[in-house]
């Protein structure tokens, strides 16, 4: 069994604002990061997989095929975008990193190759901040 | 001899903007900005080096003291940008396209009358780890 991790960047910008909370409550729980004109990130996306080393290929799985996957289901939707506006799969969710984390996960689980496992999503939002999230 | 030293300060700052010309209709904004253009913003964590260039002073052995220019960038710079959308929260781009150029200029105009004369500054901002610009150039 072999870990294999594609890294992959998406600029977007979000808020952390519940709507049923007053402003005054979101600002208190949330800081500056409630500012109801968004701020950004630059995101860093680390998506590892698991599976056997293939004797022919001697490949757990194609890297540029599951860059392809990820350009296809997570890049296309996330990549400069509003996440609180533009993004179906977050809509009525908080845009918190952990849940991003979760969701570029349910985005990828569908598509991936026979005979490969999605292990973790990793999603830095800045140098110091990142989450993991190992699918439950 | 030259006595001169370079010393910098790094700071962030993670802001939303929009990369937008009033002046031109939908279809040449797209064609010139890309996804950049989005109406409903994106965002970056930028990255700051603040450079200033000058000789150590005999009695402190500083160029600046930089507890001194991390204050002041907080104060005049960060405060203003940081957790911002810089298109829609600062003066400074209401009609000025938040470029990464255009940042590093308005950042430079903030902090040169804050600091000494004598000595010079340089800005550097990376909108992303391949993206970063410099003002003046050098």
């Amino acid at each position: 069994m072999l870990f294999l991790t594609r890294i992959e960047h998406f600029n977007a910008a979000h808020k952390l604002f519940n709507p049923s909370w007053s402003k005054e409550k979101n600002e208190s729980v949330f800081g500056k990061c409630a500012n109801e004109n968004w701020h950004g990130h630059n995101y860093e996306l680390h998506v590892t997989i698991k599976g056997e080393v293939s004797a022919d290929t001697g490949f757990v799985v194609n890297a540029k095929v599951l860059s392809s996957l990820i350009k296809e289901y997570v890049l296309e939707k996330l990549d400069h975008k509003n996440l609180n506006l533009d993004v179906d799969f977050l809509k009525g969710k908080m845009c918190s990193t952990e849940n991003l984390a979760i969701e570029i996960w349910k985005q990828l689980f569908p598509h991936l190759p026979q005979g490969v496992q999605l292990y973790c999503v990793k999603l830095y939002e800045t140098q110091r901040i990142f989450v993991e999230y190992f699918g439950d | 001899m030259n006595k001169k030293v370079s010393v910098y300060r790094k700071e962030h700052f993670n802001a939303a903007h929009r990369l937008h010309n009033p002046a031109w209709d939908e279809q040449k904004n797209n064609a010139v900005f890309g996804k950049c253009n989005n109406p409903n913003f994106h965002g970056h964590n930028y990255e700051l080096d603040i450079k200033i260039t000058g000789e150590p002073g005999a009695d402190t052995g500083f160029v600046i003291d930089l507890k001194f220019l991390s204050d002041l960038i907080k104060e005049t710079v960060l405060e203003k940008l940081d957790h911002k959308n810089l298109n829609l929260d600062v003066p400074e781009f209401a009609e000025l396209n938040p470029t990464v150029e255009n940042i590093a200029i308005v950042i430079y105009n903030i902090l040169r009358s804050k600091i000494d004369e004598n000595l010079d500054l340089q800005i550097r901002l990376y909108e992303t780890e391949r993206n970063f610009a410099e003002y003046p150039a050098s």
